[in-house]
């Protein structure tokens, strides 16, 4: 079973931007795309362990801000040619509050 | 709805690859099916000769493998030649009789090996040159017998023989003409040429017409016969004099051929439903042989077939590379030269090196150069810019200059590099790691390159090793692009100029609107194409375009520098790099009250705390009470200044007071990339104003200002602008100049790369010769500054970005 944790509600993430949250399973980056889909992401990218929360976001990818890889948001995977994958969480939008689990 | 039929007849380089381009602009818009006559899926045909010479095998030349065809949903029929068009029905006939019906067809079924009209050409044992099965003939004959004979002493010929001697045959070259490559080479350089391949066995024989091919009483070819009587045995004759483009299919089918499908500069024939790309086409009058043009038909056809309808093909200027390990020969464009043209020679006959320049009036139309080929993509690129050299003429001869360019040894003659070595220093890239990925990927481009093995991604000073390693790899097939058509990036096919005007001329005030204007493939850009987008906002419309955050680099949204472990760096303005006891106290306390790590003086003269707790930001500023140093940012930096007349015995001018104005002045100042500038107080140059995007050297009549100089990545010495008498004009000089170069950069261009694009006559033609435009250049840019403020200051701070949530 899922535990859902409510984080914020989806106008604290902006559009195309980011949060962190902070968990006992280290940082957790928040993802808003320009769709207002939500996704989560351990904040660690693959390559060299960048914060993923301080890259560009566009479509689902977000551009690690340390050597440009770009991190899929859905399933953490990196765009080929690059190859690697970070964790992520599941997450969910009910009336505009932001629920993480961290199964 | 239901999606439109694309045949496509022909399976080879040029189609496959104008299939690629147009999914990647429409995935969903048509059926498509493809017919091949060979039995294999699309491989690389410029690969055949490393293949011949057994270098690589057939599998490490494929490109789309079976897979690729069923993952884009393409029916592949392979093995299966079409033979009839019904225009009329709109359905291709193939040999077994199996039909597809199309609303638009693409023709991209090549060319064949011209075969000598001799006796004797239909004997076993003689073949062209062509495809996978001419090769697998060769290197079987290569196995069983001894006398070889290659007809034709062209690139392909040369290839064939060089890959036979290599098989261990006895190889003669047959050639009409009087030296070797002629329509690449000149007479000296095919004379080197031809003196290096004898040393590696070859034989030759010019000025030899085939009068007729014998036969051993077998069926098979026993020795050629030449106009002249002569005889010499051939147990293989390879015919390599030309190729013919694959016309009877669209002949028959009644469309407009002359030597060449004909096409329009939309790839379109003369029926409107049918498409033809590659080396079946004659477009403007030519036909080409080589891959690279096949690659920019493919994107235009691509571009009309996915209904986008903006793209057109205008030819191309070609360039060869021979494939022979060993031999250094590069030639592009008119090299033999002409009443318009002059020539520019360098000949070394000892040292095995000769190279020729062809000019016409000051742009450089031509090339050819034999033993020392590094700066082959350099002069390519000039001569598809069509730059004016006049600037450079005096030293173009010798090459870019490499020196001092970081980050790769010093090497800049890849030939000579083992695979071991590194070319790439920020990415660790070495050769051979190079060379595998263009051999097995099947990579093509300076931009394919860096996306699979990111050398040359970061710091770009290794671009030119990367080129060489690229060009001699895949030979004629690489073609640098024009720099002024290469799109802003991906999402997009304008290019940064295009974009420009659109945003000026149209009045674009938002990024999504400029997108939809536009026509952008993607829905939100990438990370390249949306800081470039911000800024031209920002830069064309300074009041009326709205800042957007998220289409700006960490580092500009946050206003300090990210570092490598996600702390931030602090570096708090100090105007011409004066400050104050107090100053000094504050960030003192400051750094010890939010424990800072390092603090370091920084090479522009300021200080810069490190470490610094992303949240901690906003407090750290109000602590300092002191505005951004924009160290972090594509803006004005800092001005460097030295003591200037004020303490220094020799200082002729106040250059710290200079430094402080320009300063004060130029705060806030968006630009393509960061912008230094310095200021000296007398020629001992103290401040460094030599390696400054602008640099300012106070002599006792005035000030001299210097331009585009750089101490980064490629260290190049500022070029001399201007010398003006007053403050004031120094500060008009030096804001017209840098508003010049905020108008018409490519965004993330240093003044040292907009300088060299446009020249510098141009910076003088608008900056110094022109006052009126002096003038509104700096009007331009006081109005853009108006009412720019700190982004440290408290009003400009948005909370959100600096605190993080928590469960």
């Amino acid at each position: 079973m899922n535990t859902w944790h409510e984080v914020t509600t989806l106008e604290e993430i902006p559009p195309l931007g980011a949060r962190v949250v902070t968990t006992k399973q280290g940082d957790i980056a928040l993802f808003r795309t320009a769709e207002d889909e939500v996704f989560a992401l351990l904040d660690r990218c693959p390559h060299k362990g960048g914060h993923l929360s301080q890259g560009i976001v566009f479509g689902k990818k977000v551009t690690c801000p340390l050597h440009s890889w770009n991190i899929c948001l859905d399933d953490g995977n990196a765009v080929a040619p690059d190859v690697g994958c970070t964790r992520s969480y599941p997450v969910k939008v009910e009336n505009n509050v932001v629920y993480l689990s961290l199964a | 709805m239901k999606k439109m039929k694309l045949v496509m007849v022909g399976n080879g380089m040029a189609g496959v690859r104008t299939l690629e381009e147009l999914l990647k602009l429409a995935p969903d818009l048509y059926d498509i099916t493809v017919f091949g006559a060979e039995p294999y899926p699309n491989y690389n045909r410029i690969m055949l000769s490393p293949v011949l010479a057994g270098e690589q095998g057939i599998q490490d030349i494929i490109l789309n493998d079976i897979d690729w065809y069923k993952q884009n949903n393409i029916t592949l029929h392979l093995n299966k030649k079409i033979v009839r068009i019904a225009r009329k029905n709109k359905v291709v006939v193939a040999e077994d009789g199996t039909e597809a019906k199309y609303d638009r067809l693409l023709l991209a079924t090549g060319s064949s090996s011209f075969i000598l009209p001799v006796p004797g050409k239909e004997l076993a044992g003689v073949v062209g040159y062509r495809d996978i099965q001419d090769t697998n003939a060769m290197i079987a004959a290569a196995e069983k017998y001894k006398h070889a004979v290659v007809i034709g002493g062209g690139l392909l010929g040369l290839e064939a023989a060089n890959g036979l001697a290599l098989r261990g045959m006895d190889v003669t070259v047959v050639h009409l003409m009087s030296w070797l490559m002629e329509r690449q080479l000149d007479d000296n350089s095919a004379q080197m040429l031809q003196s290096a391949l004898q040393a590696k066995g070859l034989k030759f024989l010019l000025e030899q017409q085939t009068q007729e091919l014998i036969g051993d009483g077998h069926g098979r070819v026993k020795s050629i016969r030449f106009k002249d009587g002569s005889e010499i045995p051939a147990d293989l004759v390879v015919m390599a004099v030309g190729i013919r483009p694959n016309v009877a299919l669209a002949e028959e089918a009644g469309i407009y051929c002359n030597r060449g499908i004909v096409v329009s500069d939309t790839m379109q024939t003369y029926d409107p439903s049918i498409y033809a790309v590659g080396e079946c086409v004659s477009h403007r009058g030519t036909a080409y042989g080589l891959v690279a043009p096949l690659f920019d038909m493919a994107k235009v056809c691509a571009n009309h077939l996915a209904r986008m309808g903006i793209a057109y093909y205008q030819g191309s200027v070609t360039s060869t590379k021979l494939k022979v390990t060993g031999v250094d020969l590069f030639s592009a464009g008119n090299f033999t030269g002409g009443n318009e043209t002059n020539q520019i020679v360098m000949h070394d006959v000892t040292g095995g090196k000769y190279k020729k320049l062809v000019l016409n009036n000051n742009t450089l139309v031509g090339a050819v150069m034999y033993g020392d080929t590094k700066d082959s993509s350099w002069y390519f690129q000039m001569i598809r810019d069509g730059k004016n050299v006049a600037e450079i003429r005096d030293q173009l001869i010798f090459g870019q200059s490499h020196l001092g360019n970081a980050g790769s040894q010093g090497q800049n003659l890849a030939a000579t590099m083992t695979n071991a070595m590194e070319v790439c220093g920020c990415n660790g890239v070495c050769k051979g790691t190079i060379v595998k990925a263009i051999k097995e990927k099947g990579l093509f481009t300076l931009e394919d390159v860096r996306k699979h093995t990111k050398a040359s991604a970061s710091c770009g000073s290794c671009t030119g090793l990367v080129e060489q390693i690229l060009a001699s790899t895949v030979g004629g097939a690489y073609a640098p692009q024009a720099t002024t058509v290469k799109p802003l990036c991906d999402c997009t096919s304008h290019s940064h100029e295009e974009v420009r005007k659109a945003i000026r001329e149209e009045k674009l005030i938002s990024i999504p609107q400029t997108m939809t204007f536009l026509n952008w493939n993607t829905t939100n850009g990438c990370a390249k194409c949306r800081p470039a987008l911000n800024y031209y906002l920002l830069c064309a419309w300074p009041h009326e375009a709205k800042d957007d955050p998220q289409s700006r680099f960490i580092n500009e949204r946050a206003n300090a520098n990210i570092q490598k472990d996600g702390t931030f760096s602090v570096v708090p303005r100090m105007y011409g790099g004066i400050t104050t006891p107090q100053q000094l106290r504050r960030i003192a306390d400051v750094a010890e009250k939010y424990n800072v790590p390092t603090v370091k003086v920084t090479g522009g003269q300021r200080i810069d705390l490190l470490g610094v707790k992303k949240a901690d930001l906003p407090k750290i500023w109000a602590d300092l009470d002191m505005p951004s140093g924009y160290a972090y940012a594509k803006a004005l930096r800092t001005v460097k200044t030295c003591v200037g007349s004020e303490w220094c015995r020799f200082g002729v001018q106040d250059s710290t007071q200079m430094g402080i104005d320009i300063e004060r002045a130029f705060d806030h100042m968006w630009m393509p990339h960061k912008f230094k500038v310095a200021v000296s107080g007398c020629p001992r140059n103290c401040a460094e104003s030599g390696i400054k995007d602008v640099g300012i050297i106070g002599v006792e009549s005035g000030w001299e200002i210097y331009v585009a100089g750089n101490g980064g990545i490629k260290t190049v010495v500022a070029q001399f602008l201007v010398k003006v008498k007053t403050r004031d004009e120094v500060m008009e000089y030096t804001g017209a100049f840098a508003q010049l170069y905020r108008e018409e950069a490519h965004y993330l261009d240093r003044t040292v790369h907009y300088v060299e694009r446009v020249g510098l006559d141009h910076v003088k033609k608008h900056v110094v010769e022109n006052a009126a435009n002096r003038k509104a250049l700096y009007a331009r840019l006081l109005d853009a500054l108006q009412g720019a403020t700190n982004p440290w200051s408290k009003e400009n701070i948005n909370a959100r970005e600096f605190e993080s949530l928590t469960i």
